[in-house]
């Protein structure tokens, strides 16, 4: 047989990113994937030796734009621990509905491009339809769509009112009505089941071997979440993390499209037990110490390490991001499968590159 | 009679191709957010293309580094002209939040030539849109440039 190498990316029309895999194949079945990445790689993490603490929220929160607020929440939380701030439970609240915002329009978003990869591009536009209802109540709540800078060391920057919040309430009604409208097409329709079922299959095993992170993991049917540690408010939204067993595509777009779902109740609850008072402290000093302060991002576990030693700036900022997680399942997941195959599979772990190379 | 038909239609109906330079995603889903139902720029004619040698405007967001300026200016060279390039972004105008990092370059302009700038952090739809139809005016001019010097 015939041995054909196919350069896949950096810049391919499925990709909203640029990630490059260089891809062996034998007639049309894949035996072989290298990532390369590289493409969007900053060096931000250096950027702690020239601005100070507080600054930093500002640079953690471009780290990515899909999930800028947990990026900055997790930062924040770090330096709160490190600094032993007792953050009111109001903000702690403020940052769950912010949180789950994000997830959802994360998922949303990821949905669609999903869809996309598999060539079922009204679905594509119904998801980001409905995606810009949740962008909307950013908006609204907090004044920019993407990068809403809600969180400052000790609390958030903004609060929600009454009227907000039913509003709120009633915007993620509808858009989880209308979520269930698209679940018969996307779960159970037959043409996205053809693309999607045993394609890609990381088995429990191996997902756990490779450190697999999020839903690429849940979809493997480890029930692993770190929002079940109960940081910020966590610890009073009593729900169970979404699990899917196939491990294939299939089952991490239905882990998804159930947490966009499970996210709106989260937002729910948090808002009927949003407690009153006051939504920022006062915070003066700087830090000294090491911290690591772990969260769940939309496409997994998210990890901070950070160590001061009491001067203006940060000794060391590491990010460990859930993408870099789930690159080597990828590459797991590749060999067997058709080439037509590799833009659902790669799309499959929703690839964050922003987050990744830093 | 046919460059005509071509001329006219390329401004009725202009094609981008995008790509992320090392931006943070959040000007990336916007110019997606461009193309899905509620900012719709197809109803204008604008159409996202995958190939550069089909494409008329070229979306950049995101700052230059070494490695991918090349990328960069491989799409650049690909597509025909007359052609334009618009940065999208505090970091695709000047390297934004992080100009000081190691591995950033600049913004766009360091590595190919760049005719409209669209600020913003991130840039909203409407300044991209916006950005865009600023952009077909330079191309009607481009145009005219490009038949004087033919006659």
């Amino acid at each position: 047989m015939a041995r054909t190498i196919v350069p896949f990316g950096p810049q391919h029309p499925v990709l909203p990113e640029p990630i490059h895999v260089t891809v062996t194949l034998e007639d049309e079945i894949i035996t072989d994937a290298v990532p390369a990445l590289g493409y969007v790689h900053r060096g931000l993490e250096t950027l702690a030796d020239i601005r100070d603490h507080v600054q930093m929220i500002q640079v953690v929160e471009r780290v990515c734009g899909i999930c800028s607020m947990i990026h900055a929440a997790c930062y924040v939380q770090g330096i709160e621990k490190m600094m032993e701030v007792e953050v009111p439970r109001r903000a702690e609240y403020l940052r769950v509905i912010w949180s789950e915002l994000h997830r959802m329009h994360s998922h949303l978003l990821w949905l669609g491009l999903y869809a996309d990869a598999f060539g079922f591009e009204s679905l594509f536009m119904q998801f980001w339809r409905i995606r810009e209802r949740v962008m909307d109540v950013m908006e609204a709540t907090a004044g920019a769509r993407v990068i809403i800078s809600v969180n400052v060391i000790g609390g958030v920057r903004r609060d929600l009112d009454d009227d907000q919040c039913k509003w709120i309430l009633s915007e993620i009604e509808d858009v989880e009505k209308q979520i269930r409208q698209l679940q018969s097409t996307m779960l159970s329709d037959y043409s996205v089941k053809k693309r999607t079922v045993g394609v890609g299959v990381i088995t429990k095993e191996q997902a756990l071997e490779l450190g697999a992170a999020g839903p690429c993991l849940r979809g493997s049917g480890v029930a692993q979440d770190m929002r079940m540690l109960g940081y910020g408010a966590y610890d009073d939204m009593g729900f169970e993390p979404i699990v899917e067993n196939d491990g294939d595509c299939y089952a991490r777009g239905a882990v998804r499209f159930r947490e966009t779902l499970q996210a709106g109740e989260i937002i729910r609850k948090a808002i009927a037990g949003l407690p009153e008072g006051e939504i920022a402290v006062k915070v003066r000093g700087r830090p000294k110490g090491e911290v690591i302060s772990r969260v769940e991002q939309p496409r997994g576990e998210l990890m901070y390490y950070i160590k001061a030693n009491g001067s203006k700036n940060l000794d060391r900022l590491r990010i460990r991001t859930p993408t870099f997680a789930n690159i080597p399942p990828l590459t797991a997941m590749l060999p067997g499968m058709e080439l037509a195959d590799v833009p659902v599979i790669i799309l499959s772990i929703d690839p964050c590159i922003s987050c990744t190379e830093r | 009679m046919l460059g005509n038909f071509v001329k006219k239609s390329q401004l009725k109906s202009p094609w981008l191709i995008h790509f992320d330079c090392g931006s943070c995603n959040g000007c990336d889903i916007e110019v997606l957010a461009c193309l899905t139902p509620l900012y719709d720029i197809e109803r204008f004619g604008i159409i996202n293309v995958g190939n550069p040698k089909h494409a008329d405007v070229l979306l950049v967001t995101g700052t230059v580094n070494p490695r991918n300026a090349k990328v960069l200016k491989k799409i650049y060279d690909q597509m025909p002209n007359p052609k334009f390039v618009i940065a999208i972004g505090a970091c695709g105008l000047s390297g934004g939040v992080f100009r000081d990092c190691y591995n950033v370059m600049g913004g766009v302009d360091t590595a190919i030539p760049v005719n409209v700038y669209v600020p913003g952090c991130a840039a909203k739809p409407e300044a991209i849109i916006d950005g865009v139809v600023t952009g077909l005016g330079l191309l009607a001019e481009m145009q005219k440039e490009a038949e004087k010097t033919a006659a």
